[in-house]
């Protein structure tokens, strides 16, 4: 079931460094939500805090509130090994496990997270594959390895793999930033298809792809080399890209940036 | 401005000569590094293949007097196998989570930085060092007697920081995007390591294993002070002097009669013949594990 994500005055670290301050936004259920930004200004971090994974990160810590419905993913007594279990997550690089054949690649998750019936697992990685538009290509080939498939096979397998454990809420951090044209279409119409049933955020440096796969957008800036990112504005998609209320929005989708 | 006149020019004669002259360099050194290697393996195939037979596979050194013909290792070659499985079970548990400490959970903290520095300590110490200690500590402390098991604590001492090493290297190998792929899917850590890493990196953690054990198969010194010699089979390793094939190959080597220096050549061979069969092993398991295989 899709959930809405509510960020308040949200500060993220990387030891003394603050890497991004003050952010307060809403996510919708049943959307795409696009971070867009130049280099270095905390989009990713920020996604990287919406699923506690910043964390993992030696050094990092994040001071704030985000509410995931109505619980606190910061609060004291909540495990972050639930909070990822609840908010999934596609990396900028393929990373299917090298050990594992493609089948065992979707099952991951859930066999990682006890067991399961040999069936019902057959029927997960079936339709997580299916939603993550890889079925066909695989289907003949379920044993063999998840390395051997082509960068925007796996990066499908990925996906499936992480919609598998049937999360709320999908994260992507640049998931076509490795990808050929075709591939990118592929991730593309595959993102339109799951905003049916998920909360998705991605982040990206594509403005076109922004364009033509989000709701609604958020635009990140950071003041200078060394200072921490914040959200310059988020609105809607096409609001952004037509008539941006801030200058250096503006700047930035047109390419007249700095 | 003057105008540069771009002309392609064949490869000058002096890069030509040094070329040569360096290739030629490398291709000496490398035949001057297997000259020992060779002439090893041919002194001991040709001398030992003479009695590199089932009796001194299958038959023990009792009641062979000093000048007869025959006998055998088979109580070496069992001490030697007990003797570096013993070692192995005490030293790749202790040091393969000694890695992961490091690797996993310690990352740069003062415990695994003195740690680490300990485990390049143990690198250095002299294998008569460890064989000393074990006996004093074991055999003449505890009161506990010579027996393989002590030799096993000994060579495990020796194992252990090539394990760890090892271990964390290949470790340290595993791509995090991979441990973050599995954070991100709600695996706890602990399993993660389990399940994606340690798989990850089970090639060459067994390449490890294999060298530490390929390097204390031929320890001679620590055995001689914990393990003794002994010309009977003793299968117990806990009780009593065993044999192993180094100190057979010690002891064989030390008598005058030509009989016993045969013995000795083929003991050697046997030596060579087992770490290359645990090598084989090792492979076999490696290449039934590789990743990126279709199976």
């Amino acid at each position: 079931m899709a959930k809405q994500i509510e960020v308040s005055d949200l500060d993220a670290y990387y030891g003394s460094h603050k890497a991004i301050e003050g952010i307060t936004m809403t996510i919708e259920p049943r959307s795409v939500t696009a971070f867009i930004g130049p280099s270095g200004c905390g989009k990713s971090t920020f996604l990287r805090t919406l699923n506690r994974m910043h964390e993992v990160i030696p050094g990092a810590r994040v001071d704030g509130k985000i509410l995931l419905e109505d619980q606190d993913l910061y609060g004291d007594d909540i495990d972050p090994v639930s909070v990822r279990r609840t908010v999934g997550m596609v990396f900028q690089r393929p990373n299917p496990f090298p050990t594992m054949s493609i089948f065992d690649n979707v099952a991951a998750g859930l066999r990682l997270n006890g067991r399961r019936s040999k069936s019902e697992l057959e029927g997960i990685v079936e339709s997580s594959l299916k939603d993550a538009n890889l079925w066909n290509e695989v289907k003949d080939r379920l044993n063999k390895p998840g390395s051997g498939l082509s960068g925007g096979q796996q990066q499908r397998l990925c996906i499936a793999r992480a919609i598998a454990v049937s999360p709320a809420v999908l994260l992507m951090d640049e998931p076509c930033s490795a990808l050929d044209p075709i591939s990118t279409l592929a991730i593309e119409d595959l993102i339109s298809k799951l905003k049916n049933e998920y909360t998705i955020v991605i982040v990206t440096h594509n403005m076109q792809q922004a364009a033509r796969v989000s709701d609604k957008t958020a635009f990140f800036n950071l003041a200078g080399q060394g200072q921490p990112g914040k959200l310059i504005e988020m609105d809607e998609t096409s609001k952004i890209f037509t008539n941006p209320t801030q200058k250096a929005t503006e700047d930035y989708i047109t390419g007249r940036f700095g | 401005m003057t105008t540069t006149i771009h002309v392609l020019q064949p490869v000058s004669m002096g890069r030509r000569v040094k070329n040569r002259i360096v290739q030629g360099l490398v291709w000496l050194a490398f035949a001057i590094a297997v000259v020992p290697l060779v002439s090893v393996i041919w002194l001991v195939v040709t001398n030992g293949l003479k009695r590199f037979d089932l009796e001194f596979l299958t038959h023990s050194m009792r009641n062979i007097g000093p000048r007869d013909a025959g006998g055998g290792a088979y109580h070496a070659i069992l001490g030697t196998l007990e003797q570096v499985g013993l070692a192995t079970l005490i030293s790749v548990p202790i040091g393969l989570l000694t890695a992961i400490y490091l690797v996993e959970y310690g990352s740069g903290g003062r415990l695994a930085r003195s740690i680490s520095f300990f485990v390049d300590v143990m690198t250095g110490i002299p294998s008569v060092v460890a064989g000393l200690f074990v006996l004093a500590f074991w055999v003449l402390i505890l009161g506990l007697g010579y027996s393989g098991f002590a030799g096993a604590i000994a060579l495990s001492i020796l194992m252990l920081p090539t394990v760890v090493r090892s271990a964390e290297e290949m470790l340290r190998l595993v791509p995090n995007e991979l441990r973050e792929a599995s954070y991100a899917l709600g695996v706890p850590k602990w399993k993660t390591i389990m399940r994606v890493v340690l798989p990850t990196a089970f090639t060459g953690i067994i390449t490890g294993v294999m060298l530490a054990i390929a390097r204390v198969a031929g320890e001679t010194a620590p055995l001689l002070l914990t393990v003794f010699i002994t010309d009977s089979i003793n299968s117990d390793p806990f009780d009593g002097p065993q044999m192993g094939l180094p100190l057979y190959v010690f002891d064989q080597a030390q008598r005058p009669n030509i009989t016993a220096t045969d013995r000795a050549w083929t003991g050697a061979l046997t030596l060579i013949l087992i770490v290359m069969l645990l090598n084989l092993v090792a492979r076999l398991i490696s290449w039934w594990r590789a990743p990126a295989k279709g199976r």
